[in-house]
Parts: structure tokens; sequence; C-alpha cells
């Protein structure tokens, strides 16, 4: 048992309170003395912000409303009617100036206790996978990121050939014939790959999906799919990993995919060669939802018979920021290439005979099929897109292989040491790639709070709705713990020894 | 010009009967229509269609069409040379453009379809 | 007249910009990681050997120097709003200021992992929660989400609320209207979240046609999208009308919030009967586009429909004067629309615009962006007329017609050329309703010497020969690309 409740942080919430001040103001009758205050600080601010990004002079306005035939800029709006109008100003907070704004966000970071400079054994999908500085480097050209869909190709050559070197590399990596351009992140990518599965197979009645892959994900799919009369097929997998004898018993002549994750969200390896050879041959889809950075050891889905490939692609290269925006991984087998969703990039001659790129396919989306279309998908990842394509260029065949077997020895060196003398034991005897799940004596919630100084490990499965339904009190005591490269021999025994001296009145019970 | 022994559906599509055999194509005013076609979707062998639905599909860049079937019946053959070799349909729509040949369980539906001088009227009017 | 001619490459590096494979030199390498610092053991003992790779990812080998050059080349070929005027109709390409993206990459920030614990997320969540509260004020509607990531991804959820919604309420509703001018992302999300579609003719001025949309009601509609102001640049003059409509008969509206630029503080899509709403950050509250996204498509719903929003949703419990936040499922929430909370990276930029600008602020842009807009349309009309409406929004839809049929010179010319002139193109060919349409969006960032220019530019291009603007551009690094070639000889991948 616990013998201390976690202990309580301050983070100067009243201070918290002060930034956010307004928030209280702005309901009920307060509200009309946050107008006050902040008409009385408008006319010093907002020529603070006219200086900012405006360029109107009074004099030049005046020369633009003759122009236009106008007296005033008020006199523009004449075509929205009166009574629509918004009769007095918005109710938010007072203009910053850069330098208060600055200080007003760095003043609220300050009060998240330890957001930055822990040590993060955290996993779920998403990693503190090191990120080279030529990353930022490039995707902080402002050439790529203010600019937007390449719609002129004589414009945009160089968004244009990044995605297609993009969708090479995804196909390099996958072994999968064809990649798009990206979609939102892991797990809307995994229910296009559903949605298209059953375009193809012209099957609506099932889709199967191990209880491994990603609670989230799922539920997603679940979203989703709400409004047909899919049956969602769950595969228990309380050991970890599916049988893959279960799975093939399930999969019928209505069953448009089966999904695996692999590595699954436990960190365990499953089979997915033989439930992938069942699928194919009842006639349904195989989607591998496969960690990019595994694949420096790990086979490629093609490999195992993934007829879709889809993945986040936050690892490579882009940064957490609280969950998102980070990248949907989607390739598949050339043969459905025109039930697929979002962009592709093709390569082409211009009139002089230079190879250039453009946008191509583009029946398939939703600006000319509209509600026939593959996916209703149209701005994507662009960004995202270019920060994965120069990891990948930046890692090589080598520098991928060496993250996959850092994160791999170092997940097994830390689940050796965290499982010594700590009470704390391995939740599944199934082979792992950089994530494992540990059973906690008790609370796991609780231990992750004991031992944040020495790092922060989780999330424990009593955070998903969806594991907790389905491993029952159990859920309680599991914790999944995640190992990168970033991650060094000393950061793992400092949190072994803290969790040992955290723990032991539970190991002594 | 719409050839004069061809039946025609209000959608452009063309039937040439022979017995209860039916070629099918599209018409080269709906090809000029289209421009630039990079993809025809086509039906497999065997495949049953009632009049009015959906055989296949014609793509150009930048836009999409369906193909709708003018009779009722089976898919008996599918023009292979067709999808690899888009200008067949440019070159000659109402000959080796031919796109797939049906047998016909109601060969009367094909009265129902226009004649070359009511289809070029269609045309004409830019429908 | 620019010359066409290999030395209009000006300082090309063209080497550099070959693809990465063929640049590669095998044996070259950008990233060394350290040796392993742990106790190793043969991977075939840590892991199944028939699951292994037989050999290393096959992967371009290229130093840090060869791929920064790359990109840094690669990167020259595009156009930007940094670089240049992108009047890029619908999509409003606005200044993206430096701030946010120092801000928005402070640690504790652009380090915080989702599943950290709720005392770390703190600070964060506080952000949300304000943008939150901000957004339900712009809207005039008063429950958020802030999980889509895109303006899509907001039809798509705002729609599966409102079924959910429905039938909550033991209705079955299956039809989705929306006028015949809509993006097509408003048909292809319907689909999506199992609506009928109907499309509705508008009428020849570019507004709804009302009689049309009273034949469409009935108790199967589920919701009326409609985009306000209007894909031509016009406010929808009977917007309050089209919402009792469709409230008579029990249905919702959903105001697709692409052209909010146009209106913030002036009017707010709850104000004017809208039920629910997306915002695109990326265009009303600059987040950048990035070449294509990432995008944050928030939604705005009124009260009754907060139950059913997508979770998690930032919520605050206060007591004692001390606030803390939390994420909270809604009660019958349609459930998640994707892995974690959202794209949070564009939410902060969004969060920092409203915070520089306020309220006073907010409303300028508008006001900005609407004079520029009417001002260009002004410095054109007798060129390229727009033939919807006396005045525009914040963008309007100029028809190249009369120059197509007196010279030759259609909407896709003057677009190819303008880029030759250092001007990216407007939105042609979009709405289907004008012909020969050229959309033109501004954006309240540009100065009136750049829409000088720009409108001179144009009457320049207008007066050049026909056939030369036919092969235009000329001065870009391509020219013209063969879409046909593109799209029948599928070349969508390098291969060795």
């Amino acid at each position: 048992m616990s013998n201390s409740a976690p202990p309580v942080i301050n983070f100067g919430l009243r201070r918290l309170i002060a930034a956010f001040s307004w928030l209280r103001l702005s309901v009920g009758h307060e509200a009309q003395t946050a107008n006050a205050t902040m008409n009385r600080r408008t006319p010093k601010r907002e020529s603070e912000f006219v200086v900012a990004y405006l360029f109107n002079t009074p004099e030049s306005q005046a020369d633009m409303l003759r122009t236009i035939g106008v007296g005033s800029v008020e006199e523009l709006f004449d075509q929205v009617p009166r009574e629509l109008r918004l009769a007095r100003p918005l109710q938010l907070p007072p203009p910053l100036s850069e330098i208060e704004l600055e200080s007003h966000l760095r003043y609220i970071v300050r009060q998240s206790a330890g957001a930055s400079g822990q040590v993060s054994f955290l996993g779920g999908g998403i990693y503190d996978h090191f990120i080279p500085a030529a990353v930022d480097a490039i995707a902080g050209r402002s050439e790529f990121y203010t600019s937007y869909t390449p719609y002129q190709a004589e414009a945009s050559q160089g968004s244009l050939q990044t995605f297609f070197e993009y969708q090479t590399l995804i196909c390099q990596l996958t072994g999968m014939d064809v990649s798009n351009a990206s979609l939102y992140e892991g797990a809307t990518a995994m229910v296009e790959a559903v949605l298209m599965a059953m375009r193809v197979t012209g099957r609506r009645g099932k889709v199967i999906v191990l209880g491994s892959v990603h609670p989230e994900y799922r539920e997603t799919l679940a979203t989703y799919l709400r409004h047909f009369d899919t049956e969602i097929v769950t595969v228990p997998t309380p050991q970890g990993t599916a049988d893959p004898g279960d799975v093939t018993r399930l999969i019928d002549d209505r069953t448009a995919a089966v999904i695996v994750q692999h590595p699954n969200f436990f960190g365990c390896l499953e089979s997915p060669r033989e439930i992938f050879a069942a699928a194919k041959q009842r006639g349904a889809l195989s989607i591998s939802v496969f960690d990019p950075i595994s694949l420096g050891i790990l086979e490629r889905p093609a490999d195992h018979g993934a007829d879709i490939a889809v993945a986040e692609g936050q690892s490579l290269g882009i940064p957490l920021q609280y969950g998102g925006p980070y990248l949907g991984i989607f390739a598949c087998r050339q043969e459905y290439l025109r039930q697929m969703p979002g962009r592709l990039i093709g390569e082409t001659v211009d009139r002089e005979g230079r190879r250039c790129f453009v946008l191509t396919l583009g029946t398939r989306e939703q600006h000319i099929r509209r509600d026939k279309a593959t996916s209703n998908i149209c701005t994507n990842q662009g960004l995202l897109a270019v920060r994965a394509t120069v990891y990948l260029s930046l890692l090589g065949p080598r520098g991928l292989r060496e993250v996959a077997e850092l994160c791999c020895q170092k997940a097994h060196y830390a689940a050796e040491q965290l499982t010594a003398n700590t009470g704390l034991k391995l939740a599944f005897d199934r082979p792992f790639f950089k994530e494992f799940v540990l059973r906690c004596p008790d609370d796991a919630t609780a231990i992750t709070q004991r031992v944040r100084s020495a790092g922060d490990i989780g999330p424990a499965f009593n955070r998903f709705s969806t594991l907790a339904g389905e491993f029952g009190a159990i859920a309680n005591n599991l914790l999944l713990v995640a190992v990168t490269e970033s991650r060094t021999k000393s950061q793992i025994d400092c949190l072994a020894k803290t969790i040992r001296s955290e723990c032991s009145s539970a190991t002594k019970k | 010009m719409a050839p004069g022994h061809l039946k025609y559906a209000k959608t452009h599509e063309w039937l040439s009967l022979a017995g209860d055999v039916g070629t099918i194509g599209i018409s080269d005013f709906a090809v000029k229509e289209l421009t630039d076609l990079v993809y025809m979707g086509l039906p497999n062998v065997g495949k049953k269609l009632s009049a009015g639905d959906v055989f296949g599909e014609i793509e150009s860049v930048k836009a999409v069409s369906d193909l709708y079937a003018p009779v009722s019946g089976e898919v008996i053959e599918v023009n292979s040379n067709i999808p690899n070799d888009l200008d067949l349909l440019s070159k000659d729509a109402f000959g080796k453009g031919w796109l797939i040949k049906m047998r016909l369980s109601n060969p009367a539906e094909a009265t129902t379809l226009l004649d070359a001088a009511a289809y070029e009227q269609q045309c004409a009017a830019g429908h | 007249m620019l010359i066409r001619d290999e030395e209009m490459t000006f300082m090309r590096n063209r080497q550099a910009a070959n693809l990465l494979f063929e640049l590669s030199q095998p044996g070259r390498r950008a990233a060394a990681y350290p040796l392993c610092d742990v106790p190793t053991r043969p991977l075939s003992e840590l892991l199944p050997s028939n699951q292994l790779a037989s050999q290393s990812p096959d992967l371009p080998e290229l130093t840090e120097p060869d791929v920064i050059r790359h990109f840094t080349n690669l990167s020259t070929l595009n156009m930007s709003v940094d670089t240049h005027f992108y009047p890029l109709g619908s999509c409003t390409m606005k200044y993206n200021p430096k701030r946010h993206e120092r801000l928005a990459s402070l640690p504790g920030l652009v380090d915080l992992h989702p599943y950290q614990t709720e005392d770390a997320q703190q600070g964060m969540l506080a952000i949300l929660f304000e943008l939150q509260q901000m957004l339900g004020e712009i809207a005039g509607l008063p429950a958020v989400s802030l999980q889509p990531a895109a303006g899509a991804h907001g039809e798509m959820t705002a729609l599966l609320t409102a079924a959910a919604y429905f039938h909550d309420r033991g209705e079955k509703r299956t039809k989705v209207l929306f006028p015949q001018s809509a993006h097509g992302t408003n048909p292809a999300s319907a689909a999506i979240a199992g609506f009928d579609c109907v499309q509705l003719k508008g009428q020849a001025d570019g507004f709804v046609d009302l009689e049309e949309l009273k034949a469409n009601l009935d108790d199967k509609t589920a919701v009326f999208m409609i985009t306000n102001p209007n894909t031509l640049g016009l406010f929808e003059r009977d917007i309050a009308k089209i919402s009792h409509l469709l409230h008579d008969v029990g249905g919702l509206v959903y105001i697709d919030g692409a052209n909010m630029n146009a209106i913030l503080g002036i009017t707010r899509p709850g104000d004017f009967g809208g039920d629910m709403m997306h915002y695109n950050v990326h265009k009303t509250f600059t987040g950048p586009h990035g070449s294509g996204g990432p995008g944050a498509g928030p939604i705005a719903v009124r009260d009754f429909l907060a139950d059913y929003l997508p979770g998690p949703i930032v919520t605050r419990t206060s007591s004692e004067g001390t606030n803390r936040f939390q994420l909270t499922t809604p009660a019958k929430s349609i459930g998640r629309v994707r892995s974690h909370f959202g794209n949070v990276g564009i939410l902060l930029r969004g969060y920092l615009y409203l915070r520089t600008l306020g309220a006073a602020g907010l409303k300028a842009v508008s006001e900005q962006a609407v004079l520029n807009a009417n001002y260009l349309r002004a410095k054109l009309e007798d060129v390229l007329p727009v033939p919807h409406g006396e005045r525009c929004m914040h963008e309007f839809v100029a028809s190249a017609q009369q120059s197509k049929t007196e010279k030759g010179i259609t909407a896709l010319d003057i677009a190819k050329r303008l880029l030759d002139y250092g001007y990216y193109a407007p939105t042609v060919y979009f709405p289907l309703v004008v012909p020969e349409a050229l959309m033109v969006e501004p954006t309240e960032t540009e100065s009136q010497q750049t829409l000088d220019d720009f409108a001179d530019t144009i009457r320049t291009i207008l007066n050049e020969s026909p056939e030369f603007l036919h092969s235009a551009p000329h001065a870009t690094p391509v020219s013209r690309p063969d879409e046909v070639k593109a799209g029948r000889q599928l070349v969508l991948r390098w291969k060795r």
C-alpha cells in the first residue's frame, strides 16, 4: 500500500489566476467591468497592434476609401444586416505587446511543475526521440512554413519535390508501393485505412482489431463507425499479444479488415505474418499499424503481408507539443491506389521537358468528387511531412538502425533494472521493442507520482477508459514505460533506484 | 459527327447492336468535352447491368464522369487496350475506342435510345 | 519581355536539387549516435529472429551539408507569404508573426508529453481553456472542442455531434443540405458522417435560393451547411431567414468558418443563427499554412450540443480562489475523433494571436481585410469585372470572361503570368458559378503599395500578347507541367 499521499505541488495558482483574470470577469454581470477595463486600454494597445501587422495609415485609408467610393470603413459592412451586428466589443482579454506576451507566456509555462527538463520514459505512441537541429533549420524556413498547398506547381516545386521525396522514403521504409503525402495523425490514418478497406472489399459487416492496438486509435475508429452497422470485433489480448489462431477464427467473408499494431501499444511484438495470411485467404485487407523507428531493425509491413501500412509519424523529427500536430503516415499496395485518401504528388515534365512534380490523381479528392471522394481531408500535415523527410535523410540506413538498436537495448536494460528488487514485474512475457508494461504491487499512478524526481513514466492503464474496462481492476496496477535512444544508463539506474526506495514498503509487504 | 448506324444515350454512350450483342462506347463529343483523359475504369467480364447502371468511370485531370449502361445485360468483353492507350478514344471513339460488349437481356430497350440526328441536336444545344 | 533561356535560371543550384537518392553516396552519414552505454545482447536474443529485418532500411546516405543544401535549395523554389504577395482566395494567406514561432517553441510547451501528469499540464491546460473561451465568444457559440485537426475534420466532427444529438432525441434525420457553391469538403464530410447529401442550386446573384431551400426542407433534414461570407465573398443577406427556416423544421445550421476573417467582432455565427461552426486557425488566426498543413479546425456549438462534443475538453474547477484545470469527456460524447488533444502547436499560435490583438485589434483585422479587398476590387473592376455584388467582404471573385472573349486571355493565363511578376496566383476556376473565375483575397497584412502594384501588373498582363501568355510562366523554375502525363504514367516515388 502507498504509505504517503502524492505530494501536493504548489503551482502558485493564485498568480496563475491573475494572468487569467479576464476569464472570471467574462461571465455574468462582471462582464461590464471587463469591457470597461479593456476599453480604457484599447487606444494605446491598438496602435501597437497596428504597427505590428497592419499597414494602412489614416491617410492611406482615406485614399483607399476614396478609390472605392465610400465615406468610411463602416460603410463597407453595409451588406451585413444591422440587426445581426454585434453591438458591443468582443469580450476578450486586453491586447499584449510582444514583450508582454512573451512574459505572460513564460509565466504560465513556469506554472507547469516539471513540464520541461523532465527525464521522459513516457510512451504510448509518441516518444521523446532526439531531433537533430538540421530538422528545425529546414522546417523553420519560411518558404516552407508560410506557403500553402502547392496548387500552382510552378511556384511550389520546393514543397512538391519534398513531398515526392517523402512518398519515396515512406515506400522505401515500409516496402509498400505507394504512400500519400500525409494524413492528420496515427489514429485517423488507421481509420482512413479501415474506410479504404471497406471500399476495396465492398464489405461493411465487420472490422477486426486487436485489443493491443492503441486505445485512443480504437476509440477514434468507434467514433467514425458509430453510424454504420459495422461490427467492430476486438480480440482480447490479456497476455500482451493476440494468439493468431484466435484472430483467424474471427475472420469471415463479411470482414473488411484486420488491424494489427506491431509492435503493439504494450510494446510487444505481435505475429502479423500469420494473422495477415489468414486475412488474405478470406479476402479481408490487412492493416499494419507500425512504429517507423522500429523499422531500423524489424521487418517491414510489406514483408509480413500488410495491404495497408499506417503509422504515427511523430517519432520522425516531430516535437511532442502536447499531442499535435503530428503526422499520419499512409502507404498501401499499388492495386488500391485509386481508393487512397489524401494528396498524391507525381513526377512529370514541364513544357521544356524538365523533370518536375505536380499534385496528381486529384479526382479521388473532395474538391472534385465531393460526397463520393475517398476522404474529406483537404489541409493535411505538409510541414510535418517536411520534418519527417529531413529526419530520414539525415539518419539514413545506418542512423535509423542505430536509433532502433539503442532503443531496443536500453529498453531491455531498463526492464531488467526496473524489475530487480523493486516489487515491480513485467506484465507480459512477450518479446518487446522499446516499450514494456510493468505490473505494480499497488496503484500505478501513485508510483508515477512518487518517482517523478527520477523521470516521468507512463501512461498508466487506468488513464484509458477502454483499457480500464478490458483489464478490470488490474488496470490500476499496469504502467507503460518507453525508452528511447535519448535515455542514458545513469538515468535508467536512477529511476530504478528511486523505484526501489519509494516502493520498499510495497516490496516488504 | 455521330455515325448514323449507332444509337445514343443522353449521357453520351453509344450502342452498336448485332443480334443480342451490343458494343458500347462513348461519343467523341464527350471525349472532347472531357479533354486530357488520364484514366478509364471498366467493369469485369460477367458483370450484370441494368439500363442506367454505372458501368465505369472516366477521368480527366480535373474532372470525373460516370459511364452509364444504355441497355441491360451482362458484360461479355472489355476492350483491354483502352486503359493503357486512352488516345484510342480521342482518335477513334466510335471504332477502336469501344469500351465493352454486352449480351442484352432486353434488346427492346435499344429502341428508346436517340438516333444520330437527335443526339447531334442535343450536343449542339451544349448538353 | 522576359527571355526564355537557360540563363534565366539565375543562380540556381540544380545539382543540389537532385533527388535525395540521386545525391546519395555509399558510406555518407549525417547522424551519428553515441555508443550504447548499457550492457548489450545480440538482437537475436532480444527479438524473434524471424521478425528482424534482413538488412538495414534502404534510405539515402547523405551528410548534413548535403541535406541542408538540398532542402534549402528546394525551399527557394517556393513562393510563400514571407517572400511574396499570396492572394489565394479562400485561404487567408496573412502574415504569420514571428513571435508565435518563438513562443510556441518554449520548453514546457513544445516538449510537453500529453501523458505527463495533470500537474505538469496545468499551464498548457490554462491556455487551452482560455482559448476555448475566446473561440466561444468570437463565435457566439459557447461550447468548444479544440480536437479537430483541420477544417474538414471539424465539419465531420460537428456533423457527428449533430447526429448524436438527433439520435438522442429519437429523430431520424438523414439529409445534409448545402449550396452548389460549397467547398468540396462539405459534402465529403457529410458523407463520412453517414448523411445523404442534397446539393441546392443557387440564385443567379450567388445567394441561397430560399424557395429551393424551402422545397428541400422536411423532417429528414438534419443540417444545412453554409459558408458565410459565402464563396463569392458576399455576406449571405438572408442568413437569418435561412436559419429560421431550418430551425422551424427542427434542423441545425452549420457555418463553415473558412471566411471568418471578414467578420471578426462585426457579427457572430451564433448571432446570425448558426448552431455549429468550425474555425480554420491556420487561416483566420494565422497558424502558418506549412506547405499544406498542419491546420487546426476547432468547432464551436450551441449549449444544447455541448454534451455530445468529442472529448477531451478542458474544464476548470475553482475553489477558494484556486483554479485547477482538467481534461473531461462530455456526458454523451461522440467519443474521440483523433488521438491526443488536438493540433496544439497551431492552437497555441492562434492563442498568441488573439492575445496580441484583443477585441479592438481583432475587429481591426476584419475591417482592414475588407478594406483591402474592396480597394483591390475597385482598382481592377474595369478590366476584371466582378459579376456578383456591389461590394465585397474580405475577398472577391472576378471574371476574366471579357478578356477571354475579346483577347483570348484566360484566368489561367493571368494566374500563370502573375508568377513571373512575383505574385502568387489567386484561386482560379472556383467557384464554378463565375466563368473564368479569379478569387482574390488580399488579407489585411498587405499595403496599399502592394495592392497598387498588383493591380498595375494585372493591367500589364492584359496588354501582353495572348500567345506569350499561353506559354507563361516564363521566369519560374519550371513551366506548365504536363499534368496529363503525370496522371497517365503515374510516377509517385523514385525507384532504383
